[in-house]
């Protein structure tokens, strides 16, 4: 199969909380891209309760395909090839979106792709990017994951460091819950930070010196060790303070990293790269070193098929098809051997 | 009129293609891979060994539960897919009208069970009348101890099948009119041959009606209940 910039691909999301579908062209023309969000379903339990997510996905998935579809004002017999995340994820909400994903590639008869979540994460910036130059360095921070990678090409990729043990927007989401600010954590945090002192609290920034990796742990200790101390403190001055605590070991180390592999520019992917002070020093740093800052949209920070169907492109035409008895990985890594913490 | 089936309710996995004619082609897994990995390849399977292109199908059938949530789910989601790629309507049909479709002829009461579980079995109740079978009650979900009870309190001559009877075997052949036989899974090939007659009745449903029968909430919500009913 050829693959050029006329190959139109449908793009299925069901990893974790958004049921998802969208039409690219050619690797980077969004067609369409359509989000339906479970944040309600799962905002009285304070977290994503994976059978609410599952249930939810089957009953979603394929009206969103469907509006996918007539929104791109296209008919479905110009579809190329669907790909869809099989991992990582929850397994339950990741199996509905594989299963009807190969299906509907069955029934158009064209190739189906699996695709690594991770990877379409930083596929996010090149739909808006066009003109990403390797190497690049991709600082991803989602609910999930916080690693730093070296992307030397399409598919090429090494992990240059990870978190020890909290990802960071979990350490966002157990923080705002810990200080009743809200779900989502993430934008929670970011709210309750523009009313606050970022300088009021010193938070310790962890392994500032010490590598490429991140450790979140001690920072979410410290918070509620110093709230249990001090419970009269101003909880958007603690929101403000671990904020400015996170972005400063991001951003350093991130900036560390450019300077190791000379990276052309820094590419933000995932949740937390939604979030404005985040986005606004990692900016202010690479003008500062005279490099690119990759953002995607904040609406392609969050999960979306658009990056689905972008890294699928790539893939198929960089590997080609994946089988129809693929399953899903919810622990699948970016890099094989090299994801788990 | 041609009917592709798929059914993963349970452990089991299976897709069958037939008609007027009966079956004319099933794969069924009783126990191997994940569902996941092997409905499409199925699916590809039957239609090659019936040589059926899958545009020549009229209708996606699909067994909607109750069982294995992820199992079932899996099922519908490919089976609702291809029946909208393909703008074909669908048949749902439940794990327990599946199950007891094979022992229809028995004059015993039959009761399908399906492992659900926890401790818990899924079950219903079937009764043949004069044209075919009725079923006198409804699928629920709850304990063995429970179906033993229920069992116990009609008196009647029973029927078990399913991978539930066959679990819970020990506790049901103590109710002294119970027997346990039939088949331990619901069959594609008994979802095709359901799924037929009533095509043949138009009793199908667009694609987007189609929906599961879990019988249990999930996990968390039952925790957020029990919460609000003892503060
Ligand atoms: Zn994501």
């Amino acid at each position: 199969m050829i693959v050029n910039e006329n190959t139109l691909v449908l793009g299925i999301e069901t990893s974790c909380d958004e049921t998802a579908a969208a039409l690219v062209l050619g690797g980077d023309d969004v067609i369409s891209s359509v989000v339906s969000s479970q944040i309600d379903l799962h905002a009285e339990y304070g977290g994503v309760v994976p059978e609410v997510a599952s249930r939810a996905h089957l009953e979603s998935l394929n009206p969103v395909v469907a509006r996918a579809i007539v929104e791109g004002g296209i008919d479905e017999s110009r579809i190329d090839a669907v790909a869809c995340t099989v991992g990582p994820g929850l397994i339950g909400a990741l199996l509905v979106g594989v299963s009807a994903a190969k299906a509907l590639a069955l029934a158009w008869d064209v190739p189906f792709v699996g695709v690594n979540h991770l990877e379409a994460h930083l596929y996010a910036s090149f739909l808006e990017n066009r003109t990403l130059q390797f190497p690049l360095v991709v600082l991803l921070v989602s609910g999930g994951h916080t690693m730093l990678v070296e992307m030397r090409d399409h598919g090429d990729y090494h992990l240059l460091g990870r978190t020890i043990d909290d990802a960071a927007g979990e350490a966002f989401d157990k923080v705002a819950r810990y200080l009743d600010l809200g779900y989502p954590g993430g934008p929670a945090i970011d709210r309750a930070s523009e009313a606050g002192d970022p300088d009021a609290i010193r938070f310790p920034r962890a392994m500032m010196d010490d590598g490429l990796d991140f450790s979140f742990s001690g920072l979410k200790t410290s918070v509620v060790n110093h709230v249990r101390r001090d419970p009269d403190v101003s909880s958007v001055d603690v929101a403000a303070s671990f904020q400015q605590a996170v972005v400063d070991v991001l951003v350093h180390k991130a900036m560390r990293a450019v300077r190791e592999v000379g990276a052309t520019g820094i590419v933000l992917g995932g949740g937390v790269a939604a979030n404005r002070l985040l986005r606004s020093e990692i900016s202010a740093a690479c003008d500062a070193a005279g490099i690119g800052a990759f953002l995607p949209s904040r609406a392609m920070c969050t999960d979306n098929a658009a990056m689905i169907a972008a890294a699928g492109w790539h893939r198929l035409r960089a590997v080609g098809a994946s089988p129809l008895d693929m399953g899903a990985f919810p622990t699948m890594p970016l890099i094989e051997g090299a994801g788990r913490r | 009129m041609l009917i592709l089936g798929i059914e993963s309710a349970t452990e089991s996995v299976g897709v069958a293609l037939g008609g007027h004619d009966g079956v004319i082609a099933s794969v069924e897994i009783a126990r191997g891979r994940r569902h996941a990995e092997s409905i499409v390849p199925a699916v590809e399977f039957v239609c090659r060994q019936a040589d059926v292109r899958l545009d020549e199908v009229a209708v996606v059938a699909v067994d909607v539960g109750p069982g294995l949530f992820t199992g079932m789910r899996v099922g519908i989601a490919t089976a609702k897919a291809l029946a909208m790629a393909k703008r074909v309507p669908m048949i749902g049909i439940t794990s327990l009208d599946l199950l007891a479709f094979p022992v229809r002829h028995s004059d015993r009461v039959v009761v399908p069970v399906i492992d659900a579980r926890k401790g818990e079995v899924f079950w219903a109740m079937y009764r043949q009348v004069p044209g075919g079978v009725q079923q006198v009650m409804a699928p629920t979900v709850g304990s063995v101890e429970d179906l033993v009870a229920d069992l116990m309190a009609r008196g009647q001559e029973s029927l078990c099948i399913g991978d539930g009877a066959e679990r819970y075997r020990t506790e049901l052949s103590e109710v002294h009119h119970v027997e346990i036989a039939g088949p331990r899974h619901p069959s594609a090939g008994a979802l095709v041959e359901l799924a037929h007659a009533r095509a043949l009745r138009e009793e199908w449903i667009d694609q987007r009606e189609i929906a599961p029968v879990y019988l249990r909430q999930p996990d968390a919500q039952i925790n957020w209940n029990t919460r609000q009913v003892r503060p």
